[in-house]
């Protein structure tokens, strides 16, 4: 166990978290202002991965890859939220969970219809693969670190956008009075349409940075998409900070007990049921923080209402 | 219209016939279909008790799902090896008598069930959608990573555990079986939906200040609720793992546990034989449309959008035409 490993362990781990803030910030900001959980979040995720991938493969251009991506998934968003997600905002939480599940069962398996089950790749662009040597000599993947750039910015950029500008003064007016800001005239569906669009599109972000990492494939959306409900739970729904501070916890949460836990358990036991212990407890261990946060507070960290 | 309690009888008749009819035609296949409609009605039933009575959307019932199941497999399997459960100093014997199965597959998942409940009762709304959802994967984690019971692959039981008196390898028998405990927990269901402690959940998930100004703890009849409607999806887990032979993390899986919602959605949230709706529903959807095109789920999502959006109420609530009983 060398610092070096630490470091590049604590660099993995912010680079999941700063990935799992762009999924879980569309999460929250949809929750806080529109009431609405969106089970269909992964897979506008997807959306963006599938886009980036078909575009850049054709065009070549990772950056085309990427704006498609974005343009995909609010596009894509914005559909969904005017056909369908409109008509649930009155409803209760039941009907939402059904609703956007049963989008999930036509969005994955959609996808699947048109570009059939086996994984698509994306390649890492030349100016961004290799490594990057860091103060203290240590090598570290030079994408990844711009995945810890691009998440940084754009939580950067949401900020001042929701502190700073007029359409984030109506996004918290949203958030606390809707029949008011409707009665001052603001077009309150309109604003709804470009939220949900907005988090479609920070979500396709994410796909598409992370899969060039990892695999194109239909049901990728999923597994981030409860660990993006683990942070908006932990940060408190509706809270942008709340989610950066849940991501962060999370991801490294997740990416440091999966190396430390089973080192820990080897001080007690033989290696060998260190290491399948230690195992089993990392990968239940955000759900385990997650609990304890929820049962010494049950709104989050930062959640105001319940 | 067609009132509720007649739709009852024609849908448990509708199970019953369908399997009697292909036992008489020898269509073993048909029959499986019916047991696992029947044995995921039972399922529903128990989340109906939790979701439709007591206003708890529980996205974490394959919890209990999969605990029913892996009793089952633990206990065959040790069977089969003839080696104890060592639980420290216990030491328990497996077992191939499905009553035993049952009881432990009930008692264990109580018992799971009392302390979710605890947990997740301090929290309401979405907050107890997602960590019922987090138990939930805490649990699929957990037998992904267990190995000494197969892992991710699963556990493999060669032979259906025995009742006493019934031949289980036997399709019908099996199938009469898993309907007599179904209308078992029907009976149960609407008894206790009538009961004063059913009366008195149902006024806790409406105002619950209410109920605690009569000097009753909505917590604790909502935790009550939880426990019972765990048992049952616990029993009904045990059963599905003996239809299968074979338990795997895929019974503690998220999915699952938003199935067994669409399934009480389905039929009617709250309404007696509404599971039992959803549950002949759901499996013909997937016999039918699964044969019909390999890409069915994008059918099955449409239909439930439809529901959602048109048809509050369910299945049950659209064929009696009474408005949805709940709220």
């Amino acid at each position: 166990m060398s610092a070096v490993l630490v470091i590049e362990q604590v660099l993995n781990g912010l680079q999941a978290g700063v990935m799992l803030f762009l999924m879980a910030a569309g999460l929250t900001l949809i929750f806080g202002v529109m009431g609405l959980i969106n089970l269909a979040h992964g897979s506008l995720y997807m959306v963006g991965a599938f886009a980036a991938a078909a575009v850049s493969a054709a065009t070549g251009s990772f950056l085309l890859g990427l704006v498609s991506a974005l343009a995909a998934a609010a596009l894509a968003g914005a559909v969904v939220e005017m056909l369908v997600i409109r008509r649930l905002y009155a409803s209760d939480h039941l009907d939402q969970v059904l609703a956007t599940f049963a989008l999930i069962l036509i969005f994955s398996e959609g996808t699947r219809w048109l570009y059939g089950s086996f994984p698509l790749y994306l390649d890492i662009p030349a100016w961004l693969s290799g490594p990057t040597r860091l103060p203290g000599g240590i090598l570290y993947p030079t994408y990844r670190l711009a995945l810890i750039a691009v998440g940084l910015v754009v939580a950067l950029g949401l900020w001042v956008l929701i502190e700073r500008t007029r359409l984030g003064i109506r996004i918290r007016a949203g958030e606390n009075d809707r029949e008011m800001i409707a009665a001052l005239g603001v077009d309150i569906s309109r604003l709804y349409t470009l939220i949900f669009a907005l988090g479609a599109a920070l979500a396709g972000l994410a796909g598409a940075l992370v899969g060039a990492i990892q695999s194109v494939q239909v049901g990728m959306g999923e597994p981030v998409l409860i660990l993006a409900f683990v942070v908006i739970v932990i940060g408190g729904i509706g809270s942008i900070r709340g989610a950066f501070v849940g991501a962060l916890l999370v991801g490294l949460t997740d990416t440091l007990g999966g190396i430390f836990l089973p080192e820990l358990f080897k001080f007690f036991t033989d290696p060998a049921t260190a290491q399948s212990v230690g195992a089993s407890l990392a990968s239940m261990s955000i759900y385990i923080l997650m609990s304890l946060v929820l049962i010494w507070r049950p709104t989050g960290l930062f959640g105001a209402r319940a | 219209m067609i009132p509720e309690r007649f739709l009852n009888a024609l849908l448990l008749g509708g199970l019953l016939g369908v399997a009697l009819l292909a036992d008489w035609r020898d269509e073993p296949f048909t029959i499986t279909l019916a047991t696992r409609a029947t044995i995921l009605a039972i399922a529903a039933t128990g989340l109906n008790l939790a979701l439709g009575l007591g206003g708890l959307v529980s996205l974490g019932h394959a919890v209990f799902f999969g605990l029913g199941g892996y009793a089952m497999g633990i206990l065959a399997f040790h069977a089969q090896t003839y080696a104890p459960v060592e639980l420290g100093p216990l030491a328990i014997e497996g077992t191939t008598s499905m009553p035993l199965i049952w009881v432990t597959a009930i008692a264990v998942s109580s018992l799971a069930a009392l302390v979710i409940g605890l947990l997740s009762l301090r929290t309401s709304g979405v907050y107890f959608i997602m960590i019922t959802l987090a138990f939930g994967q805490m649990f699929f984690y957990f037998a992904v990573s267990w190995s000494a019971y197969g892992g991710e692959d699963g556990l493999s039981i060669y032979v259906r555990n025995g009742f006493p008196g019934l031949n289980t390898l036997d399709p019908i028998q099996f199938f009469s079986l898993c309907f007599v405990l179904l209308c078992l927990v029907l009976v149960l269901w609407s008894r206790l939906a009538r009961s004063p402690f059913g009366l008195a959940l149902n006024a806790a998930r409406q105002v619950p200040a209410r109920v605690e100004t009569v000097g009753l703890d909505p917590k604790r009849l909502k935790l009550a609720a939880f426990v019972l409607s765990g048992a049952i999806t616990g029993l009904a887990g045990a059963l599905f793992a003996d239809l299968n032979r074979f338990v795997s993390p895929s019974m503690f899986s998220w999915q699952l546990s938003g199935e067994l919602i669409v399934l009480v959605i389905l039929g009617g949230v709250a309404r007696l034989c509404g599971p039992v709706a959803g549950a002949m529903l759901f499996v013909a959807l997937e016999h039918w449309l699964g044969g019909l095109t390999e890409f069915w789920h994008v059918w099955l999502g449409a239909i439930l959008l439809l529901i959602v959006l048109f048809a509050k109420g369910g299945l049950v609530g659209l064929l009696s035409g009474r408005p949805a009983s709940h709220d």
